[in-house]
């Protein structure tokens, strides 16, 4: 039977470390809904999510009442958009109008935020595919909890480069378009090298065409019960180090399992996967630089740092793939900037930059994320950094993503406020040297040599 | 059985358990275990109920307890056993 010591364990993590889960996010397909006329397919999205959804929110707090552990969002993921609205979309407006349905049921509903305003073209781009990309700033400027994603490149298929150019331009256009919220849309739009089908997190979560109708992802976090957990073993072995972050992922993802469990029991929903993700916020205590400083860097970005992440990654996951037998999505330490006060810290102190970072995405889950620049980068900036981490991704077999902030307005040294968990952000330099030539080369990228495994 | 654990967090005074008991007691909830230790100076108490014999729904319970908790002065908490199951047992 369960002894007080345990029970007092759980629930220290809860309350003093912030243990949490992240979020439940329903994955609705919206293929059934397609319809050439645009009045249709607005209608048939807005009553397929509506009906899927209407009892999540509710399902999430009553589980969360009765374990007694937070269940901080309650999210949606759809198709992605360019391929349901391929048929009925002519122009950028009525890409947008599918926007504002999306926004408009999320709302209804009452959840956090929607994702799947998306398109995948790691190899080409349909004429859909690149409108809906197009219509990105218009979109995300005139709605609230729409999150959008665009995959350009795979380890398959090489990176489309002509798709990197145009997202260095959207993104600046998407900056331009929401610049008297100091570039927020930009917060909302992530492009990605192999894009998981089944993330759960935003802004890059959207329905994969391989999934089934619906389906429970559930995202659980912990960084603070990580780094509590490595106060108790400072100065031991790396044996030590690395069996103390396995054990408290175990645990962690065992809370996640059983959120996901009956959340699809509840709704009727088949289970997907847990994504074991440690996703800090800016709360003090909920961060992965924190981590790494207890792991032992005097700040996030000193040397060392790289070797820690890859060893916190690896262990976060080993950990977890023992706590449930459907690890997916992205799983592992994400490093956002403004989400977490320790690489803020970490920022203002001078010890982190932008190829740093860059650095430490090739050993973490994700990449470079929630990175506000100065608002005068150049379009073809942006799309060489966009081309770098994809081209990691795509070398190194993992998912890479870019979500950066060109804040209109604002330059090096002034800080940007985004509020909530996305946080704040001191604005960091950027390479001043071009990549014109580079980036405007028409076509593609070459799939890797090791992709050959047929 | 449908386990559920309560815990009492809070500083120790006189009567604590009478009042938790009186309460389960009166809504049909069996007591299967409890045990009691002071952690950082706290008074920390964990009961294990069986609620299969109450009529009365889980919420109620919760919320019942939680003000009878205010009234005393001390935090009572009620989470269906699976949560420690989940993480404390392979």
């Amino acid at each position: 039977m369960i002894n007080i010591y345990e029970v007092v364990e759980t629930n220290e993590m809860i309350e003093k470390e912030n243990l949490d889960v992240r979020t439940i996010t329903l994955g609705i397909s919206l293929l059934d809904c397609i319809s050439s006329d645009l009045d249709t397919l607005n209608k048939n999205i807005h009553d397929k999510i509506y009906d899927a959804a209407k009892d999540l929110v509710k399902t999430g707090e009553q589980i969360s009442r009765e374990f007694g552990v937070p269940i901080v969002n309650k999210r949606i993921s759809v198709t992605p958009i360019a391929l349901v609205g391929g048929a009925a979309c002519k122009t950028k407006e009525d890409f947008a109008s599918i926007a504002k349905t999306l926004d408009t049921v999320a709302k209804e509903v009452g959840v956090n935020f929607i994702g799947g305003y998306s398109a995948l073209v790691s190899k080409g781009m349909t004429a859909a595919d690149r409108l809906l990309i197009e219509s990105i700033p218009l979109a995300l400027s005139t709605t609230d909890l729409v999150c959008s994603s665009i995959n350009v490149g795979s380890t398959k298929t090489g990176i489309n480069m002509d798709a990197v150019r145009l997202m260095g331009t959207i993104v600046k256009e998407t900056a331009k378009a929401t610049k008297e919220n100091d570039s927020l849309g930009c917060a909302k739009l992530v492009i990605f090298c192999n894009a998981p089908d089944d993330n759960p997190f935003m802004a890059g979560a959207f329905h994969g065409v391989t999934e089934a109708d619906k389906i429970i992802n559930v995202g659980v976090s912990g960084p603070g019960v990580v780094k509590t957990a490595l106060e108790k073993v400072r100065g031991e072995s790396f044996e030590v180090l690395c069996e103390t972050i396995k054990k408290t992922a175990f645990k962690v993802t065992r809370v996640g399992q059983l959120v996901a469990r009956e959340a699809s029991e509840r709704l009727g929903v088949p289970f997907g996967i847990i994504d074991l993700s440690l996703a800090p916020t800016p709360a003090i205590g909920d961060s992965v630089a924190d981590i790494l400083h207890e792991i032992g860097v005097e700040h996030a970005g000193a040397p060392g740092t790289t070797a820690a992440l890859a060893l916190l990654n690896d262990q976060v996951k080993k950990g977890g793939v023992m706590a449930s037998s459907y690890v997916g999505g992205l799983s592992g330490a994400f490093i956002p900037v403004s989400e977490d006060q320790g690489m803020i810290n970490a920022v203002e102190a001078g010890a982190l930059t932008l190829e740093k970072l860059e650095a430490m995405t090739c050993v973490c889950s994700v990449g470079l994320d929630m990175i506000a620049i100065p608002g005068d980068t150049k379009d073809t900036t942006i799309a060489g950094i966009i081309a770098d981490e994809m081209a990691i991704g795509m070398i190194n077999q993992k998912t890479t993503a870019v979500r950066l902030i060109p804040v209109i307005g604002k330059g090096v040294g002034e800080t940007v406020e985004f509020g909530g968990l996305l946080g704040y952000a001191p604005i960091m330099p950027v390479n001043q040297f071009s990549c014109d030539n580079f980036v405007n080369r028409a076509g593609r990228i070459p799939a890797p040599v090791h992709s050959f495994k047929n | 059985m449908n386990k559920t654990i309560i815990t009492v967090v809070g500083k120790d005074t006189v009567g604590i358990i009478a009042r938790v008991c009186t309460y389960l007691a009166d809504s049909k909830i069996n007591i299967l275990d409890i045990s009691q230790t002071i952690v950082s100076g706290y008074f920390n108490m964990m009961m294990i109920v069986d609620m299969a014999g109450t009529s009365k729904e889980f919420n109620t319970v919760a919320d019942d307890l939680e003000a009878l908790g205010k009234e005393i002065g001390v935090v009572i908490k009620c989470q269906k056993e699976e949560i420690f199951d989940s993480m404390h047992r392979l």
